[in-house]
Formats: C-alpha cells, sequence, structure tokens
C-alpha cells in the first residue's frame, strides 16, 4: 500500500497548484476539489436563472414563447453531457473568433445543462401547486404575472428547494467531466498523480471518491431531511 | 465564422463508417450493462428488503456509494486501479479477452474493419463501471416504488392468509412494478448517455468515434452534430415510447 503518495499529495487534490498574489482575482491556477466546488456553486446559480425562465416560459400559452422552451429542454435532456462540453469547446472559438479558456467552456456548459433539467424542476413544481391558488388569486385582482410574482413561486419555489440540492449534488458529481477537456479539477488531479506515481493508483481513486463522496453525501442526507420538514407546510387539494 | 461546413463528408466513407461502429457499440455496452446492473439492482434492494441487518448495512452503503460518486471516477477506479488488489490470474484473464475477435468481421450485415472488437479490456471495465453505477440508482427505484405501496396492504393481504411470498407476489409486486417502470426506463435513457463516458478509457463509443472524427477529418461540428442527432433520436424515441405506455398501461392508482 501506498497511502504516503496520497499523503504527499493531497493538499494538491485539495486546491491544485493554488497561488495568492496582488493581482485581481488574487488566486491563481487553482484545482483540486477547490475547482469542482467552484464549478459546481457557480454552475448552479447561473443554471438556476435559466432554469427558471426555461421552465415559466414552457408553462406559457403563446406558442412562440414555448417552443423555445420546450426545444431547449427536451435538446439538453436527450443529449450527454460530455458531446454538449465538446461541441461547445469547438463552437465557441468559432463564434468568438477567439480562443476560450476551458473553465469558462465547462461553466457555460454546467449552466445550460444543469438549466434544462431545472426549468423541469421549476415547471413540475408549479405544476404541483393546487390551480385553486392561481385561481384565488385572479380572482383577487392580481394580474397573471403578478399572481406568478407574489403567490405561486414563492411556494412553489420553496417546495423544490430538495430537488435544487439533488440537482447541485448531480452537478458536483458532473463536474468531473471537465478533465475530459483539460480543467484541472479534482478528478484530472487525480489522474495527473495517477500517471506520475503509476504505482498508488488504487489508493488515489479511493480517495477522489471519497472526497467527492463525502460532499455529495452531506448534502443529500440534508435534502431528504429538508424534503421531510417542507412537506409538512404544503398546499394541498382538498 | 470563418469555418467551412462540409456536411457531405458525414454522410459516406470513413466517417460514416466510424459512426454507424460507434452507434453499434454505445447499443451493444448499453444493453448489456442494463441487463445486468437491472439484476444487480433487484438483488441489491432485495437484501435491502430482508430482516438481517448486515446485509441491509452492505445494500445501503453500496447505493449510497456509488449513488455519491462521479461515474467518471467510478470508470477511473476500475479501469487505473482496481487490478492492483484483483488477484492476478483475473487480469490475465482479461487482458487476453483482446484475442476472442481480431480482425475485421461481419455483424449485422456490415462489415467492420480494423481493431474492432467485441470484447476487450476496456469494454468489460466499461460494463462493469456502469453495471455498478446504475443498478445502484435501480436498487433506489425500486425500494421507493415498493415502499409506496402503503403498509396496510401487506398486513391485509397476510391476514387473508396468504404467505409472504404470494402477497408480495399477488399484492405488492404488480402495484409496484407500475410505479417503478416509468423511472426505470429514464434510468435506461440515463444509461445510455452515461455510455458516452467510456471513451474517456478508449471504449470505441459514439462519442469516441465523433472525436475520431474530429480529429482525422477535421471537422468538430459535422461529427458532433450527428452524434447529437443519434443520441437525440434514441432519447426521443424512447421517451415517445414511455409516453405511449403511460397512456395505455397507467391505471390511477387509488389507496
Amino acid at each position: 500500500m501506498h497511502w504516503d503518495v496520497v499523503i504527499d499529495n493531497f493538499d494538491y487534490f485539495l486546491w491544485g497548484a493554488a497561488k495568492v498574489d496582488g493581482v485581481f482575482p488574487y488566486i491563481h491556477d487553482f484545482g483540486g476539489l477547490a475547482a469542482a466546488i467552484v464549478l459546481a456553486v457557480f454552475g448552479i446559480f447561473g443554471a438556476f436563472w435559466l432554469g427558471l425562465a426555461a421552465g415559466l416560459m414552457r408553462l406559457s400559452n403563446k406558442l412562440w414563447i414555448k417552443a423555445p422552451a420546450v426545444a431547449y429542454i427536451e435538446m439538453i435532456r436527450g443529449m450527454p453531457l460530455l458531446l454538449l462540453i465538446f461541441w461547445f469547446f469547438f463552437l465557441a472559438p468559432v463564434l468568438l473568433g477567439q480562443s476560450v479558456p476551458a473553465f469558462s467552456t465547462t461553466l457555460v456548459c454546467f449552466m445550460i445543462f444543469t438549466g434544462a433539467y431545472i426549468g423541469e424542476i421549476v415547471r413540475a413544481g408549479v405544476v404541483a401547486l393546487p390551480a385553486g391558488q392561481m385561481e384565488a388569486s385572479r380572482g383577487s385582482g392580481l394580474s397573471k404575472y403578478q399572481a406568478m410574482r407574489y403567490v405561486i413561486l414563492p411556494q412553489a419555489l420553496r417546495n423544490m428547494i430538495p430537488s435544487f440540492v439533488n440537482q447541485f449534488v448531480s452537478l458536483t458529481k458532473d463536474t468531473s467531466l471537465a478533465s475530459v477537456i483539460g480543467v484541472n479539477e479534482l478528478t484530472r488531479t487525480g489522474v495527473q498523480v495517477d500517471n506520475r506515481e503509476m504505482i498508488a493508483s488504487f489508493e488515489i481513486w479511493i480517495t477522489i471518491a471519497g472526497l467527492y463522496f463525502l460532499i455529495c453525501y452531506v448534502l443529500t442526507s440534508y435534502s431528504r431531511r429538508l424534503e421531510a420538514q417542507l412537506s409538512r407546510y404544503q398546499a394541498r387539494d382538498r | 465564422m470563418a469555418y467551412d461546413f462540409n456536411w457531405e463528408i458525414m454522410l459516406s466513407g470513413e466517417p460514416a463508417q466510424w459512426m454507424w461502429e460507434g452507434f453499434v457499440t454505445t447499443l451493444q455496452v448499453s444493453s448489456i450493462s442494463l441487463v445486468c446492473a437491472t439484476f444487480l439492482g433487484i438483488a441489491i434492494c432485495v437484501l435491502r428488503m430482508t430482516p438481517i441487518k448486515p446485509l441491509q448495512w452492505f445494500s445501503l452503503v453500496y447505493t449510497e456509494f456509488f449513488r455519491n460518486t462521479p461515474l467518471l471516477v467510478q470508470i477511473f477506479f476500475w479501469y487505473n486501479a482496481s487490478h492492483f488488489v484483483m488477484p492476478s490470474a483475473l487480469n490475465e484473464w482479461m487482458n487476453e479477452l483482446y484475442y476472442w475477435f481480431p480482425g475485421p468481421f461481419s455483424m449485422f450485415g456490415h462489415e467492420f474493419i480494423g481493431e474492432w472488437m467485441l470484447f476487450n479490456v476496456e469494454i468489460i471495465t466499461g460494463v462493469i463501471a456502469l453495471t455498478v453505477y446504475t443498478s445502484a440508482f435501480i436498487a433506489e427505484e425500486i425500494r421507493a416504488g415498493i415502499f409506496s405501496i402503503p403498509k396496510n396492504q401487506l398486513e391485509a393481504s397476510r391476514a387473508v392468509g396468504l404467505s409472504f411470498i404470494q402477497a408480495y407476489r399477488f399484492v405488492i409486486l404488480p402495484q409496484a412494478l407500475r410505479i417503478v417502470i416509468p423511472p426505470l426506463i429514464s434510468q435506461a435513457l440515463n444509461l445510455i448517455k452515461n455510455s458516452s463516458l467510456c471513451m474517456v478509457i478508449g471504449v470505441t463509443e459514439l462519442m469516441f468515434m465523433a472525436s475520431q472524427v474530429e480529429s482525422y477529418h477535421g471537422a468538430p461540428f459535422e461529427a458532433f452534430s450527428a452524434a447529437l442527432l443519434i443520441y437525440l433520436a434514441i432519447s426521443l424515441v424512447v421517451s415517445f415510447c414511455i409516453n405511449m405506455y403511460n397512456k395505455h398501461f397507467m391505471i390511477q392508482v387509488r389507496y
């Protein structure tokens, strides 16, 4: 057993070759678990707004609003994330006329990809509310936008929180795909150390899996508890 | 846009051949893993249902661990790391597999060229990784389906005089399966999409072939768009079938 290899490289797994200096982002060349978390957090943040827009657009009655959202959601949900990453990796430089760093490419891909799934969550959450909520708020004189903004969404988004946490967990797992086009996050640091040392593969991959497991398991159990708590306060059909 | 599209390249010759081989490999890898994962998932779920505590713990740890680690890491684990702890006879046998189907051969009326082989160590590793990953999800889906049937149904059927197995066979499972099948089909779809990750260890499936077309013929868009169309076609066909199934066979369950 060569656990000393893992111990020697553990800081590299956690934050990569991070350097702190006075130039703007202040931290340069960070990688490892820190990069995976940054990708997941920024990814879910972007995906939330994209998914909210797509989900609400899909609920619209007007075809020209509904059709793009349906096309976006169904198309993204039908393709593997790896394909989206490769596609965008080759598309972005042609569209923008300059090379795009792999980190930004994957971040945008994670937003687009997770946005489609969050769109479905939003749609399901809004549809799951009793129809009486919308009718009552329309009946009391709110416009459709106001009813959505002040009555439906506050309740629906609250009920969606466990699903968002689950989606965040699955995005955290999906950040490992960024390693395929060369982002130096946790999986890639594992590949690098593995290829350099060559005798400690078992220990290295157990460690990497353990690090992912730690984050995802904590979040999964949190989401389960949240679900149990929230289900008590839900508006129901009678 | 300084990029000239050349869509004709995908329709004939080497690229079309490669994409077709990739498509067939994707279907083979995912169908073998789907069958194995379903049986393994049922086994894990049964372990969870037994009254024996250590078996329950094993099943719990299995599902939680494999659901909460990325598939890519698992693939790297099985491919790079597992042979350090496996018996050497097994490793040698896995490496020998490479010689089962040497050279070109024909299948489905199609001539497969080059080094395309059904069983090599990469495909076996990919199948193992996909099987283990998906079986954890399938076990959890089946458990959720069985738990969604109220417990008093089991108690009532036991009181009526059915044995434990009969109660499951004639009362619980027919209802649970109806609930479980749609999520299982979407797991199958996920499995087909996840099989694209096997390209990192060199399984020559659709994504691998698309990137090979990209590097040999310098046509990234054409190659990846073709792959996109194929994946989309697979998922749309399957989800159309799910919708048909739901429309015709889903009976509203009343408690």
